[in-house]
């Protein structure tokens, strides 16, 4: 059985909450008590339908103001697969919330009502799957009762987010006409679109082949604890493999810096692995004694590009605005070092998804933009859309420890 | 598994991973870290990720328990002797002298609980070891509020969350940086599922303490739930002791914490048993969730587990 990491994100009004409500219901992962708890305060408050917004929104704010603020993370499985869901906000003063919740995952679900077909929120939800790096999306297009299971609705509305996607590059994207509300095509395929061959949501969820960053050609890890025991004289370097595969036997360079040693081991508490893919969490032994510490990264296969001058797109999180020649610290792997923002430019409309051109002075919360910076110590970096793990970073206030910007590595500067 | 090739990895692998790749994280960016164990089956997958994390070194950080002095014997005898299998340090912070010393007050009458009164003791004891960074078993599906809370959970100078203001938490990305005096909380286990961590438990073959288990007990029943006879509980009027085959599915107070009937008496059934369940751990076993609607959030903000 494995792991699949999916968003979804999306309002209300659009049947979000629906949808997760009745794919949890159906895969047996609300149970009993909550139902009945759900049931009970939707009672109070006046409705004889439980209102399933109150299974994710599980803060007291929340469900006093009747909104999703917060990320929530909700769990399933099915005998195949288990899931873990990010459930976030759609609208557009909580893009930040999204991008936290879109940043682990590998799918994310666009939800689109048929009767308005592709509209703004769309787009900006497409944008943020493509930029954050999400392969696999599911186009669902809720409340086909709405417009009489009619195919023609369907397609136009697919044609349309087609050529938003095309547009982003995104590539692996499947759409599935759907009615949370009544349960077609959730769990159950319908039997009210008959002229729909593809298969209900679930099914499609448990078959999807993820394609993960694994597939890089060579190895990255990033060195994240030195294991010292005096009494076996044991030194290993701990960490999780962030891209590849590694091997004993694998040459690899040490960065910054360049230097270059074998693998000797690979241990894990059971014992030793002649090879870690990614994601997993092992002790390394290098062949020579060198000097290693965390926030090196241990390089096999192909070249990373080290560099103190990044380009990056970055979704700034915090109230108090990013400026030209703000100083921040930058975590990027397990290596934090200090950052200056050199220059802001090719600021993005989040709302119309349209560029706005030309350098910015600074960045308010939940814009996102193309950002140059310049840090106090060499990073070894990939671009984020070869390998997300080398490719990520946030940025902290160093003042009031706040964690104010996420970030996305270009291709490095010239 | 010497020689082994990991292809893909299993669910079970991924959230060890996760969870190895958090602790590791705090013990080299905080300082001095401790991990709280209760002897409860979160807690013992806790320490098995520990050893996974940092063995063959030492864990570099002790363990705490806050001892309510209401607990199972059967669970102190078993954390006791964990403990000392592993040749780690165990720190316990105790409600008991916090109620001698005046800093909080006993409840009364047959409803009486320390549930709440461990908060300061805990927080008592994090400041008094200079502790910036607390590992707890809390999941994500256990409860609503929880759902909602990071896996690097910041603290105030005075204990409390607040969730309207939690940073925000990218990729694997951790932000641990505090101010003397604040602190975090870690939870490494946020996307385990009940069952997970079962399965877990299998798997690794851990040892769990005897009442997860089915056996005979005398038991009464209160507000739909059965909770064990002791020296610690006052049976109100027509509360009539009988005995029942029970387990329990979580551990806490033996004051809160009811049992269900059972018959699981191996780590099968018991897995099998958590598959099928079709009503949530606390709901079916902690009193103290059914306060009201937001009785985690508001003892969680106040400095909870």
């Amino acid at each position: 059985m494995d792991l699949l990491r999916l968003a979804t994100a999306g309002s209300v009004d659009d049947g979000k909450s629906t949808l997760i409500g009745r794919l949890l219901y159906d895969a047996k992962a609300i149970l009993a008590d909550q139902l009945e708890h759900v049931e009970e305060v939707s009672r109070r408050r006046g409705s004889d339908v439980p209102d399933l917004a109150l299974l994710t929104d599980g803060l007291r704010a929340e469900r006093e103001q009747g909104i999703t603020i917060d990320v929530a993370y909700r769990y399933f499985a099915t005998p195949s697969r288990k899931f873990i869901l990010a459930d976030t906000p759609g609208h557009v003063q909580y893009t930040r919330n999204m991008v936290t919740g879109a940043s682990t995952a590998d799918l994310a679900i666009v939800l689109v009502d048929a009767r308005h077909g592709v509209v703004e929120q769309t787009r900006r939800h497409a944008f943020l799957a493509a930029l954050l790096g999400i392969r696999h999306v599911v186009l669902a297009v809720n409340k086909m009762d709405l417009v009489d299971w009619k195919p023609e609705t369907f397609d136009a509305i697919v044609a349309d987010f087609g050529a938003v996607t095309a547009r982003l590059g995104m590539t692996d994207v499947t759409a599935i006409p759907m009615s949370a509300l009544l349960g077609d095509n959730v769990v159950e395929r319908s039997v009210n679109l008959p002229w729909y061959d593809g298969p209900a949501l679930l099914e499609h969820l448990e078959g999807v082949e993820v394609c993960q960053d694994a597939e890089l050609d060579g190895a990255r890890f990033p060195v994240q604890y030195v294991i010292r025991d005096p009494a076996t004289d044991y030194r290993g370097y701990a960490g999780q493999v962030a891209g590849g595969v590694l091997r004993v036997g694998d040459e690899v360079s040490v960065l910054p810096g360049g230097r270059t040693t074998t693998v000797a081991g690979i241990d894990v508490f059971e014992g030793e692995l002649v090879a870690a893919p990614a994601g997993l969490s092992v002790t390394v032994r290098l062949a020579d004694d060198i000097d290693v510490a965390r926030g090196d990264l241990l390089v096999a296969g192909a070249p990373v590009v080290a560099t103190r001058e990044l380009e990056a797109e970055i979704c700034w999180m915090a109230e108090a605005p990013l400026r030209t020649g703000g100083r921040y610290a930058l975590k990027h792997t397990t290596s934090t070092v200090r950052a200056v923002v050199d220059g802001v430019f090719d600021r993005l409309d989040v709302a119309t998804l349209a560029a706005v051109p030309g350098p910015a002075a600074a960045l308010a919360l939940n814009d996102i933009a193309r950002v140059r910076l310049r840090v106090s110590r060499e990073l070894a970096v990939d671009p984020y859309a070869v390998n997300r793990a080398t490719g990520a970073f946030i940025l902290v206030d160093e003042a009031s420890n706040e964690t104010v910007g996420a970030g996305m590595v270009l291709a490095p500067a010239a | 598994m010497t020689g082994t090739v990991v292809r893909k990895l299993t669910h079970l692998q991924a959230l060890e991973s996760e969870a190895i790749h958090v602790m590791r994280e705090v013990a080299a960016e905080l300082e001095r870290p401790v991990l709280l164990f209760s002897g409860g089956k979160d807690s013992i997958v806790l320490l098995r990720l520990a050893e996974k994390a940092f063995r063959p070194a030492r864990f570099p950080f002790p363990l705490m328990h806050v001892d309510t002095g209401h607990n199972f014997p059967e669970v102190i005898e078993y954390r006791d002797r964990r403990v000392a299998e592993l040749s780690e340090r165990l720190v316990v912070a105790s409600v008991q002298e916090s109620i001698d010393s005046g800093r909080v007050v006993e409840e009364s009458g047959p409803r009486a609980s320390r549930n709440r009164l461990q908060t300061t003791t805990l927080l008592d004891a994090i400041e008094e070891h200079g502790f910036d960074a607390a590992f707890g078993g809390a999941r994500r599906d256990e409860e609503r509020a929880r759902a909602k809370e990071r896996i690097m959970s910041f603290r105030d100078d005075f204990g409390t969350w607040d969730p309207r203001r939690q940073r925000p938490e990218l990729w694997n990305l951790y932000n641990g940086r505090i101010r003397r005096g604040e602190h975090v909380r870690v939870f490494p286990l946020s996307n385990w599922t009940e069952l997970d961590v079962w399965q877990y438990i299998a798997e690794e073959r851990l040892e769990v303490p005897n009442i997860y288990f089915a056996h005979e007990r005398e038991v009464f029943r209160r507000d739909g739930m059965l909770y064990a006879t002791s020296d610690h509980v006052e049976l109100m009027d027509g509360e009539e002791p009988f005995t029942a085959s029970v387990r329990y599915r979580t551990v806490g107070d033996m004051s809160c914490t009811g049992a269900v009937e059972s018959g699981a008496a191996d780590l099968e059934t018991v897995v099998d048993e958590i598959a099928a369940t079709r009503i949530t751990e606390r709901g079916e076993t902690r009193a103290d969730d059914r306060v009201s609607e937001a009785a985690m959030e508001d003892r969680k903000v106040a400095g909870y587990f």
